[in-house]
């Protein structure tokens, strides 16, 4: 058998945020808030 | 063919109250952004935590109704990363942190040279054995090793503080040396580390 000298290449690969991530940015977005009061803006987060 | 809503539309239903507007436009983009800041930062964890930040700000901008929809939503969403990792890079200039890879690794280049506890206490143990070895040794011999090894004298200062020609000092050195040998191998003592 013929041997392989050559090196493996370095995939690229491709890169996605984890579930989690995503998750925890929809319940951020669920639980934040903005409360607009009198020309001002205030945020609130939820638990 | 399924059917596509434009990202305008999402943007619109979600500032509108529609949370799983969000989720689409995520899931939608996540490989693009994700795949762009780690092309820039080339490290898994920290494109996690810059993608994580760039949403947080994406949603904080909708909802406080301040997205005007003038260009597209992606070009939008990679300016906002984009600036995070110049911010990324900024911080990491006034603090560099240095992470070795698989192939070289800081640490075996540098390390502590201070002796970790066990190796301490066995050092001990021989510099306090060494000591009562050299009190056996005869007074003129001991004298001459004391002020050689423990005081860093040179022979010829030894010879002037002892009164001594240098030749009898460093025959005194040798035979303090060989008596000291002696001894160690008389009674059979380990003197190693």
């Amino acid at each position: 058998m013929e041997e392989i000298y050559s090196e493996e290449q370095q995939i690229c690969k491709i890169t996605k945020a984890r579930p989690e991530t995503v998750k925890f940015l929809l319940g951020f977005s669920k639980s934040m808030h903005v409360i607009d009061y009198n020309n001002m803006q205030f945020e609130t987060t939820l638990n | 063919m399924e059917l596509q809503i434009e990202d305008s539309i999402l943007v619109k239903d979600y500032i509108g109250g529609d949370e799983k507007a969000l989720e689409v436009l995520i899931n939608r983009h996540n490989q693009r952004i994700s795949s762009f800041i780690y092309s820039k930062v080339l490290d898994r964890d920290v494109t996690e935590d810059i993608f994580q930040d760039t949403f947080i700000k994406v949603i904080k901008t909708l909802k406080k109704g301040r997205y005007s929809e003038e260009g597209k939503f992606l070009p939008w969403v990679m300016r906002i990363a984009h600036n995070l990792i110049i911010d990324h890079f900024r911080k990491n200039k006034r603090m560099p942190k240095f992470e070795g890879s698989d192939d070289f690794n800081i640490f075996s280049v540098i390390h502590d040279d201070k002796l970790n506890a066990e190796k301490q206490l066995i050092k001990d143990q021989i510099d306090s054995d060494l000591s009562s070895l050299i009190d056996e040794l005869p007074d003129d011999q001991k004298e001459v090793l004391v002020m050689r090894i423990y005081k860093d004298m040179s022979f010829k200062e030894i010879s002037e503080n002892t009164g001594v020609s240098i030749n009898t000092a460093l025959g005194r050195m040798r035979y303090a040396l060989i008596n000291l040998r002696k001894i160690v191998e008389r009674n059979n003592i380990v003197l190693t580390n």
